[in-house]
């Protein structure tokens, strides 16, 4: 029920939205539960696993029971809590839980099976027949209990991450927040404050209270107002910190978009910020937590501070006749707020026996009330009141068991909270998180002028801390009511009494743990759900405990709190993960050939970040197979075209550039001379290949390495460790080339007749020999052509700055052409280098060395290298380690797969008879058939022999002859020629 | 005889403009990665009698637009833009040719700032990120150099080939900050 | 969790490359013997509590960098550039 002329919401702005189909009205201003109050609807929800009818419970955040699905169709979203999203016009809500329908919801039933549901039960009752667990009754459980659903579908909507920066960042914008913040900003500090209300002022916006003469909602929008004002702070309403992590990183949600319809495209929904500070103070407020009695989970029930925050915030009185059940005197301002507005209070009832409160209301002494009654909404409640029941009729109990510190974000870096008796709570431990200091509910001051001290005080810290000078600021006038309340969490009687709403965990299912003995916190926690899903038991923990100290015979310290850990409140893994969907998952690397590449009708497949072709299909080929073949017999027979501008190059210069390649490689680069290429194979410390690749001198003091594409970066890191940890007093520079050059592979009897179109100046096979290289002019652009061949043909690698590469491939190709060739792709590219016995990182896959890949006669025995001692333990080279072979098909199935294991002839196919495996496999054209390079125990010493290769994932079995890796030209006459 | 056509990295993709803030390619010319070999003071007095630049601190930049600039590029490296690089540095220094290696964007406008924080973990407001200063760090998953050339304008430079993808990011981030604008 | 480039400043986590303990820039002489290799590649305490781990900020600088933290508190105490803590080796 609306109360004239209550509340901060903007009447002049009446909004519409639906919920559950029907359509309300509400003012700019209301959240769902607030509008739905004014509505007189106090039915918001079905509980998780007993489906028993629940309204709203709280105001804020912590809300356990009106948990509701904003949106329809693919960008639904489920579980948002009414008491925090605003209403627009046109918003879309739907309770969850509830089948056909909230008011009837057949799964209801299960309350009535609830002596077969407490704790543990799906420990214990579905356990026969065992394999029903997994198809019948995981599936029907999941179904009956639960929170809302997600729509299955790819979620359409934007989200955004962002990094901000600042000296001192403000967790809450209550009384100590935004007085924290004036005190820093004022002083100069570079702030930000956030606070995950749409309205910055916490209970200041819930309360009448007063602050320098002015109502408490007008002191704090006109401090927001000032803040906002300034440049050294940024102001983050609807803003959660949701996470302290180490030096100073905190994460926060902001819901940019959450309280408004009709997105604009690109505007996010969220934004996830990674805030760094020097400094924070925490200023989280405190949570009121409910007490446990009988059916206390009955719409109509909530708790004070919620009740009052509907009255003054939101102007809706959740009731015509309220109660209020307390054992503090926090809770009375509940019942003044109302008498004020008007509404009636039916009774106060006090379980303090010993205070001398009174009021415009009936107070009740040393009462607790024991039960509730009613539907599906609150009718009456029962009292016992000097052990004598008595029953009061209210359609609203305001509750109230005292008041939690907001702790978590002290405890997410593993501190644990401190107890104090005085007021039965946990408050923040001393320097818990580094840099954070604590101020006004948080650490369990109450009263608004304790919080605007402590406020100011923790600001007068920092900025000491900072080095900057503190203004003066008056402090405001303000309350300073003591809080006096004495321990009650739960009214002793039969019956269910609730302690955590969300996941229906009752007093008994806390006993009934310890009697089973899990009386440790986190096994309670465990056993009986409680403190889990979407509200971690903000309203629940410590009553929880508190029982569970009781059932156990220890104090609530001796007990200790199960751990706090981050996200304060839920985060969408969407908001998280923003920025990284999509193209956003990794960036691209694009050739200069890329676009040249897609237009001829080029499949790219990705290596590594890189798009490389996989083929270049031609008119009337039908599979990839015919290009394959066709772009391989062009190499063989006349010439090819690849960009090879992928592999990495790193220029390394420096009078000691010849030392330090002699170190990494296995073999000796000091002696290669200026205008020639080596290829070298590169070791880990551990001695098994790291990559391999070949490298060329430029100048005296001057060398180009190339590395394999997939290795690039890590050959580079490799380096820079050696120069800089290992070998600091070398004189030696490198940098990465690898995006300066456009470099493409000529390979073919006809390379150097295309070249010699294109060059200023020809060359031959005596100028330019078989690994040769040096500077070259490329149709009038400077250029550099290596001598050097992957494919075994003569071959030649022409690079360019990279501005030209398209240009340059382009007109290879053409020429090409017009030679009877063409460009080739990776599956061509390949298969050549399979027919030839060149590995690849299918070879040197992390567990191979020198000696497996047949080249361990390459390690200089003259000079150390990395690598070196630990590739000559004996285990790295005995005879019968798994080495390099060639396969050939020779039974009646042709096809070889990589992944096939291999087996003497008539073994079985188990893992204790492995002799070795296939790592690689293609199509040879030129021996019409399939061949494959692999691993063999004693490799070499066994060519000839037929084995079994058995791939169980392609359930292929083949009859295999152990060969060489060398399957053409095994002389080496092509390349030189 | 055929000519090879040159093409920039961005080329066809820029320029394009969301709410306040314009995303264009710059094209710098002659680009030499300065490595330092031997001693720093020496090769900086050398940078300076070639180029009029010396060689710059870390995390800062020497020179301006139109002129021999020398922008920090990581431990003991500089890049030097604009002029062929003299070539008696090569007694203090590694000098590598870089004018391809590299796509170079300027995005300015009055909430650059705002848009560079979604994709850059490094503080670049202008209170501590002044004109003149640089970083290497990453623009989302991309490893960049981040330089502030004015006030509300900003010079990136990425590997040539994620240009596609450095405008993707700029674009999304853009657009967002924009969409926050419209919403007043 | 950010670390403080001696060169760069201080920077987010996600610039930085992790290779493991910083034992790795005492290289044993080839002849050192198998109980010396094995101790530099292989062993390692793996304390709860104070390490020293070589880490590179890739995404910067470039430079090797070696990190003493806690592993309990998270604490960083130290971050030096590895040149030069294997100079004062030598």
């Amino acid at each position: 029920m609306r109360i004239k002329g209550k509340g901060l919401v903007d009447r002049s702005d009446p909004v519409t939205f639906r919920f559950d189909g029907r359509s309300y009205d509400g003012f700019a201003g209301d959240t769902v539960a607030s509008a739905l109050l004014a509505n007189d609807v106090k039915l918001m929800g079905r509980s998780f696993k007993y489906h028993r009818p629940r309204g709203v419970l709280t105001a804020g955040s912590e809300e356990p029971n009106a948990l509701i699905t904003v949106g329809a169709g693919a960008s639904a979203e489920p579980n948002v809590r009414a008491t925090t999203q605003e209403i627009y016009e046109g918003l879309e809500v739907r309770s969850q839980n509830a089948w056909p329908s909230l008011d009837l919801d057949a799964l209801a039933v299960n309350n009535l099976f609830a002596p077969l549901l407490g704790a543990g039960f799906y420990y214990k009752t579905f356990m026969w027949p065992k394999a029903f667990w997994e198809r019948v009754y995981e599936p029907v459980i999941r179904r009956a209990a639960g929170l809302g659903g997600l729509s299955g579908q790819p979620n359409p909507d934007t989200y955004e991450r962002a990094f901000a920066f600042c000296d001192v960042l403000v967790i809450g914008a209550g009384p100590a927040g935004l007085m924290a913040a004036l005190t820093a900003a004022r002083a100069g500090a570079d702030v930000i404050i956030a606070d995950e209300d749409a309205r910055p002022g916490g209970r200041l916006n819930a309360e009448l209270l007063e602050v320098d003469g002015e109502l408490g909602h007008v002191w704090a929008a006109r401090a927001v107002a000032e803040l906002e004002s300034m440049s050294n702070v940024r102001v983050m309403s609807r803003t959660t910190v949701t996470g302290a992590y180490d030096q100073g990183t905190f994460g926060a949600l902001e819901r940019v978009n959450q309280h408004r319809g009709g997105r604009s495209d690109g505007a996010p929904l969220e934004c996830f910020w990674r805030i760094v500070t020097k400094h924070s103070i925490l200023a989280a407020g405190a949570i009121e937590r409910p007490i446990a009695f009988q059916n206390n989970d009955r719409p109509g029930i909530m708790t004070a501070g919620a009740v009052r925050a509907y009255l003054n915030r939101w102007g809706v009185s959740p009731g015509r006749a309220v109660t209020v059940f307390t054992n503090n005197n926090d809770a009375y301002r509940t019942a003044q707020d109302m008498v004020a507005a008007g509404v009636r209070v039916a009774a106060v009832i006090d379980s303090r026996a010993d205070v001398r409160s009174t009021g415009e209301f009936p107070v009740y002494r040393g009462a607790q009330v024991c039960n509730s009654n009613g539907g599906k909404e609150l009718e009456s409640i029962s009292i016992i009141v000097n052990g004598k029941s008595e029953k009061i009729q209210t359609d609203c109990l305001a509750m109230s068991g005292g008041w939690n510190p907001t702790v978590h974000l002290t405890c997410h870096m593993n501190s644990r909270p401190t107890w104090r008796a005085d007021i039965q709570a946990f408050v923040p431990t001393e320097g818990a998180v580094p840099g954070m200091s604590t101020a006004g509910a948080c650490r369990g001051t109450f009263s608004t002028h304790g919080c605007l001290t402590e406020g100011a005080a923790a600001a007068r810290e920092v900025l000491a801390a900072l080095g900057k000078k503190v203004s003066d600021t008056a402090l405001p006038q303000a309350e300073d009511a003591p809080y006096n309340l004495a321990p009650l969490w739960a009214v002793a009687g039969k019956g269910r009494a609730w302690l955590d709403f969300q996941n229906d965990v009752c007093v008994k299912d806390v006993k009934q743990a310890a009697v089973e003995n899990f009386r440790s916190v986190e096994h309670m926690k465990r056993y009986t759900t409680q403190g889990m899903a979407t509200d971690q038991g903000k309203n629940s923990n410590v009553a929880a405990l508190a029982v569970l100290a009781d059932a156990t015979g220890r104090g609530i310290p001796q007990t200790g709190t199960t751990t706090f850990r981050p996200p304060y409140s839920p985060v969408a893994i969407a908001a998280m993960g923003a920025g990284a969907q999509g193209k956003g998952f990794a960036p691209q690397r694009f050739t200069t050939s890329h676009r040249a590449s897609v237009a001829a009708g080029a499949p790219m497949i990705e290596a590594g970040l890189w798009y490389r072709p996989s083929y270049f299909p031609k008119p009337g080929e039908k599979t990839w197979r015919q290009s394959c073949d066709r772009e391989v017999n062009h190499v063989r027979n006349a010439v090819g075209i690849c960009d090879v501008s992928t592999l990495g190059k790193i220029d390394i210069q420096g009078p000691d550039a010849a030392a330090l390649l002699d170190f990494v490689y296995i073999n000796t680069f000091s002696t290669l001379k200026v205008g020639r290429v080596r290829y070298g194979l590169m070791l880990r410390e551990d001695g098994t290949v790291l990559d391999d690749g070949t490298c060329a001198r430029l100048g005296a003091t001057r060398f180009v390495m190339t590395t394999t594409t997939a290795a690039a970066g890590t050959v580079m890191r490799h380096l820079e460790f050696v120069a800089q940890c290992l070998r600091p007093e070398w004189q030696v520079a490198m940098t990465s080339t690898t995006e300066q050059w456009a470099q493409f592979a000529v390979a073919g009897p006809k390379s150097r007749e295309l070249l010699n179109g294109l060059l200023d100046a020809p060359i031959d096979n005596d100028n330019w020999p078989f690994m040769a290289c040096g500077e070259v002019s490329v149709l009038g652009v400077g250029g550099r052509l290596f001598r050097i061949s992957f494919s075994g043909e003569h071959a030649y690698e022409i690079a360019v700055p990279a501005r030209y590469g398209e240009a340059l491939f382009r007109e290879l190709v053409a020429r090409a052409e017009g030679l009877g060739g063409g460009a080739y792709g990776m599956e061509a590219l390949n298969v050549l280098r399979i027919e030839k016995g060149f590995i690849t990182h299918s070879e040197i896959h992390g567990r191979t060395t020198a000696y497996d890949v047949g080249m361990g006669r390459m390690i200089s025995a003259t000079k150390d290298c990395i690598g070196k001692v630990m590739a000559a333990r004996p285990g790295l080279v005995v005879k019968d380690r798994e080495r390099l072979v060639g396969f050939k098909p020779i039974g009646a199935v042709k096809q070889l797969s990589a992944g096939a294991h291999v087996f003497a002839a008539g073994a079985q196919a188990s893992r204790e008879n492995d002799q070795g495996y296939i790592t690689s496999v293609g199509f040879s054209p030129s021996f019409g058939a399939y061949i494959g390079l692999g691993f063999v125990k004693s490799g070499p010493e066994r060519y000839g022999e037929v084995m079994r290769a058995v791939d169980h994932l392609h359930e292929l079995e083949v009859e295999v002859e152990i060969c060489p890796p060398v399957f053409v030209d095994p002389e080496g006459r092509r390349a030189r020629g | 005889m055929a000519k090879l056509k040159a093409r920039m990295p961005c080329e066809e993709m820029l320029p394009f403009t969301f709410g306040t803030v314009k995303l264009d390619e710059t094209n710098l010319g002659v680009m030499t990665s300065v490595m330092a070999l031997g001693e720093d003071a020496a090769l900086s007095s050398a940078l300076s009698d070639a180029h009029g630049v010396g060689f710059p601190k870390a995390n800062r930049t020497l020179g301006n637009a139109g002129g021999p600039r020398c922008i920090w590029f990581g431990q003991r490296q500089a890049m030097l833009i604009g002029p062929a690089p003299d070539d008696r540095l090569q007694v203090y220094a590694a000098l590598v040719d870089q004018s391809d290696g590299w796509c170079a964007v300027t995005v300015e406008g009055e909430d650059v700032e705002h848009v560079l924080e979604r994709l850059v973990p490094v503080d670049l407001r202008r209170m501590h990120f002044k004109r003149g200063h640089t970083a290497r760090t990453q623009l989302g998953h991309i490893s960049a150099s981040i330089t502030r050339t004015g006030s509300q304008a900003f010079l990136i430079l990425v590997f040539r080939s994620m240009a596609a993808s450095l405008v993707h990011e700029l674009s999304q981030a853009m657009r967002a900050v924009a969409s926050r604008r419209g919403n007043g | 969790m950010r670390l403080d480039c001696p060169i760069c400043g201080n920077r987010d986590r996600r610039e930085f490359y992790y290779q493991g303990d910083a034992v790795m820039l005492e290289r044993p002489a080839p002849d050192a013997g198998a109980a010396a290799w094995d101790g530099y590649l292989h062993l390692r305490a793996n304390l709860a509590g104070e390490t020293r781990d070589l880490w590179q900020h890739e995404a910067g600088c470039g430079a090797w960098l070696v990190v003493t933290r806690n592993t309990v508190t998270h604490a960083i105490h130290t971050v030096e550039l590895a040149s030069a803590v294997k100079e004062a080796l030598r």
